[in-house]
């Protein structure tokens, strides 16, 4: 059997691996960072491309000139929204019904664990209002969603408006093969989670909502739409969905490819694709793209409503208007703490080794699940866990554990992610988000099932205790 | 000895009662690992409702269990989660006295080895004492009753735990010595699934050795074997006649293995089975216990649907052979690839049918992994088995001709 039955070359393997296991460590964790970095640069990124010719665009014509009665219904919406608090229900069932779609509606009602101070609600009630356009000539098996979230903070009046004059204008398509659903939700991602858990007929999240009465054909795709000024000057994608999942990357490249043609400014986590590659400002450009996409996708966090779709395995996108003398304010990743500590009786270095196969096996599991995640919590938890021992310069030690701990991880990453977007914090500010941050990831573990509350507070930090016994041991 | 056995009995029950009040029941019912095609409860419920409707309980392909099962849950089926409670704490008391009396024989045995001097003279650490063996039955009930594994079976209720009763039962006769009752035993296990009989021959080796009759004695061995061989016979027929149904087994002709894809070459991976009886009867023809053991793991490594319920019972027996811990090499790597391969399952199948960002191939490789694993685990127990007995008969401190330590090489 070779090395498993052979002693002797495993004394001479072993006693190599021993030897070189310090310079082994330290470089297989810089190579696997700068492996990772190194897709910011020219030979291992590409142009956007299309993989699967099935998602191609050749043979689709784009023209839509609505635009006049899209800032109408647009104005129209923001009145009546105005006028009655809430989303103005029976003016969005008469104007799509005039435009031409089988009208419903559908009520939903859930009660928060404990309030949400960001965005200020505890007993949510609300409705969602969608109409079907029926391919004339197809069967309903197939459908399209395009769906605008709209939420107390963010109006959202002129996607409600593009949405409508969309629809009017997707009357006259008589050729087309798949049903679309025009979806208006109510409290953004709550209504959204409201709508997909009755469309598929089940029950994840413990949402109080009443049955569809009309339904589309297996969804397809769905976009999501943000527009919340008449002025656009780039549309900015986002991708990442709950748990770190991603849409089709196809789909992605299909509206760059679209934006190109339409002259349109099209920007990837609020930056835009790097032009030149000669000198240093286009890697560090790619750079700097790459770790917010990083920050973002392993925070778990659906970032638009296209994030809940991919649970069903529907691909999907949200495209948001920027309009750039605005200051978007983001919502940030999140953790929680539950204490609990385990030391078995042994000797400090089998509490070290379990601590290493329990830190390994996380990582590897959470890796699949959430690469982003995982690169995150490998990069800054394992060099420390490989220092952790009871000799040595222990409070130097304890200072780095401290810091590479889940929830210093959590800060790190908050001011990390404000330089990116250049918008950096202060102190006070800081510290104020990252509290803010925490009880978003609660809450966002009862209402969409999001795993980064459990997986940090339940896993990884009885990992961390495990290293600081080891480094503490008597 | 019966107290700490009671204890752990409740402590077992208390844990499966839990779980099945708990809504963890559901989601472990579905698993793959746990149930197949074969052993899941779903199918026995539907085959149970076809029969009340007056219909085969065998067309459409979906029920594949035996008519017994069928009969032994018509009347049962409210009472479910009892019974396989009960048939969980059956195994685990058929096991504890099986190796209770096993320990005796072994004992009596070492001990006439030693007075015909049949031992070299510096094995003094490899003898075995009644004092480290005396915890042994309990620590096998212990390992059977509160594995993960067979917890998840028995959550799940998969019938792979009846199976693993009758196997018990089979051995607790065998080694009690009723040749009559391990036949009955070993025909209704061979009845649920066709892989038991490859005990057949352990068992048989096992019964002549206890009446100390030569197993090389061809007449004795043949008189023996036909009193075996007929009782077999006489039970799978009468079950067939008065069942009018063939043994529920079924070879591969539904979906995928968890092993392989379906392939027809594949056929020859389930024969595996019993291409092993005869090479380990000549090699283990002295230790027929061993034997079983060994037999039991390839047909869980190997069988056409494995789950972790045909895992769960070889490695209860463990602690039977604690004493060649010595001599096992690559028990912690073994250990490592058994754990994170279960961890890895449940990630993978996720991955695969819900998240859509891996394939088929992802866990197919994880099963692959786990089940070299589990060969690793099983040869590494044999090789130091045989290393232990060659150092009884040839002396522990080996010295070459010229006066140099000695390597032990397998050829």
């Amino acid at each position: 059997m070779g090395l498993l039955s052979d002693p002797v070359r495993r004394r001479a393997l072993a006693r190599l691996v021993l030897r070189l296991n310090a310079p082994l460590c330290v470089l297989s964790y810089v190579a696997g960072i700068a492996w990772f970095l190194a897709l910011v640069f020219p030979p291992l990124t590409q142009r956007t491309y299309m993989s699967e010719n099935a998602m191609g665009s050749t043979m689709v014509e784009e023209q839509f000139a609505g635009g006049d009665r899209a800032r109408a219904f647009a104005r129209d919406f923001a009145a009546h929204r105005k006028k009655s608090g809430a989303l103005p229900v029976a003016w969005l069932e008469r104007t799509m019904r005039s435009v031409g779609l089988e009208v419903y509606t559908q009520s939903f009602s859930r009660k928060l664990p404990f309030p949400d101070e960001t965005h200020e609600r505890y007993m949510v009630s609300g409705t969602n209002v969608y109409g079907i356009l029926r391919a004339p000539r197809a069967a309903s098996t197939e459908s399209l969603v395009l769906t605008v979230p709209c939420g107390s903070d963010s109006t959202n009046s002129q996607a409600v408006g593009l949405l409508l004059a969309l629809a009017a204008h997707f009357r006259g398509q008589i050729y087309w093969a798949k049903d679309i659903v025009f979806l208006v939700t109510e409290h953004d991602l709550l209504g959204t989670e409201a709508w997909l858990e009755a469309y598929h007929d089940v029950n994840v999240t413990g949402m109080q909502s009443s049955p569809l009465q009309g339904r589309a054909g297996a969804i397809q795709a769905a976009v999501a739409l943000e527009l919340s000024s008449d002025v656009v000057t780039s549309l900015d994608v986002a991708v990442e969905g709950l748990n770190g999942q991603l849409p089709n990357l196809d789909l992605l490249n299909l509206f760059q490819t679209f934006c190109q043609k339409g002259g349109l400014l099209c920007t990837l986590q609020g930056k835009l694709q790097p032009e030149d590659w000669t000198s240093l400002d286009g890697p560090l450009q790619g750079l700097q793209t790459l770790l917010l996409m990083v920050l973002r996708q392993a925070s778990g966090r659906p970032h638009g409503s296209h994030g809940l779709f991919l649970r069903y395995r529907v691909e999907a996108l949200t495209l948001r208007g920027i309009n750039s003398f605005r200051q978007y304010k983001y919502d940030l990743v999140a953790v929680g703490k539950v204490v609990s500590t385990q030391a078995p009786d042994r000797g400090w270095m089998a509490l070290k080794l379990v601590a290493l196969i329990y830190l390994a096996l996380q990582l590897g599991c959470i890796a699949l699940t959430n690469f982003s995640l995982g690169f995150l919590l490998a990069t800054t938890m394992v060099p420390t866990a490989a220092l952790a021992k009871p000799h040595g310069p222990r409070t130097l030690y304890a200072a780095l554990l401290v810091l590479t701990s889940p929830a210093a991880t959590l800060l790190g990453s908050l001011f990390l992610w404000r330089e990116l977007q250049e918008a950096p914090l202060s102190l006070a500010e800081g510290w104020q988000l990252f509290l803010a941050a925490l009880a978003q990831g609660v809450l966002e573990h009862h209402t969409y099932g999001a795993l980064l509350f459990p997986l940090l507070s339940l896993g990884l930090y009885p990992c961390w205790l495990l290293f600081w016994n080891v480094l503490f041991w008597k | 000895m019966a107290a700490p056995l009671v204890l752990v009995l409740v402590v077992a029950v208390t844990v499966r009662a839990a779980l099945f009040r708990s809504s963890l029941a559901e989601f472990i019912s579905e698993r793959v690992e746990v149930v197949s095609p074969l052993s899941s409860w779903k199918r026995v419920v539907e085959g149970l409702s076809l029969l009340d409707l007056g219909v085969s309980p065998y067309s459409g392909a979906v029920f594949h269990e035996t008519p017994l099962i069928i009969y032994l849950f018509h009347f049962l089926i409210d009472y479910a989660e009892l019974v396989f409670m009960i048939t969980d704490a059956l195994t685990a008391i058929a096991l504890y006295f099986a190796i209770q009396d096993f320990n005796k024989v072994v004992f009596k045995k070492q001990k006439l080895l030693l007075e015909l001097d049949q031992y070299a003279p510096d094995v003094a650490e490899l003898i075995r004492t009644p004092m480290e063996m005396r915890y042994i039955p309990l620590k096998v009930a212990l390992f059977y009753l509160l594995n993960p594994y067979t917890i998840l079976s028995c959550v799940a209720k998969s019938t792979c735990a009846i199976n693993n009763t009758l196997i018990a039962f089979f051995i607790l006769t065998t080694i009690k010595g009723s040749a009559f009752l391990s036949a009955i035993f070993l025909a209704l296990a061979t009845y649920q699934s066709l892989y038991p009989l490859t005990l057949f021959v352990p068992g048989l080796l096992y019964l002549l050795q206890t009446r100390h009759i030569n197993p090389n004695s061809a007449a004795a061995v043949h008189t023996c074997e036909n009193e075996e061989q007929s009782l077999l016979d006489l039970f799978l027929g009468v079950c067939h006649d008065v069942c009018g149904k063939p043994s529920g087994n079924h070879l591969p002709l539904l979906l995928p293995s968890q092993l392989l894809g379906f392939h027809p070459r594949s056929l020859w991976l389930y024969i595996n089975v019993f291409f092993y009886t005869i090479p380990l009867a000549i090699k283990l023809k002295e230790h027929p216990i061993f034997f079983m053991f060994i037999q039991i793991a390839v047909i869980a490594i190997f069988k056409s649907y494995p789950t972790v319920g045909d895992v769960a019972l070889y490695m209860a027996f463990f602690p039977v052979w604690n004493h060649l811990y010595r001599f096992l090499r690559n028990i912690f790597v073994l250990t490592c690839i058994i754990i994170v391969c279960s961890l890895l399952f449940p990630v993978l199948w996720h991955l695969w049918i819900y998240a859509g960002s891996a394939n088929s191939n992802f866990f197919y490789a994880i099963t692959l992994t786990f089940n070299v694993g589990q060969i690793l685990l099983i040869s590494d127990y044999f090789y130091a088995f045989l290393r232990r007995e060659y150092y009884l008969t040839h002396g522990l401190y080996l010295t070459a001709k010229d006066g140099t330590e000695a390597m032990l090489v397998l050829k």
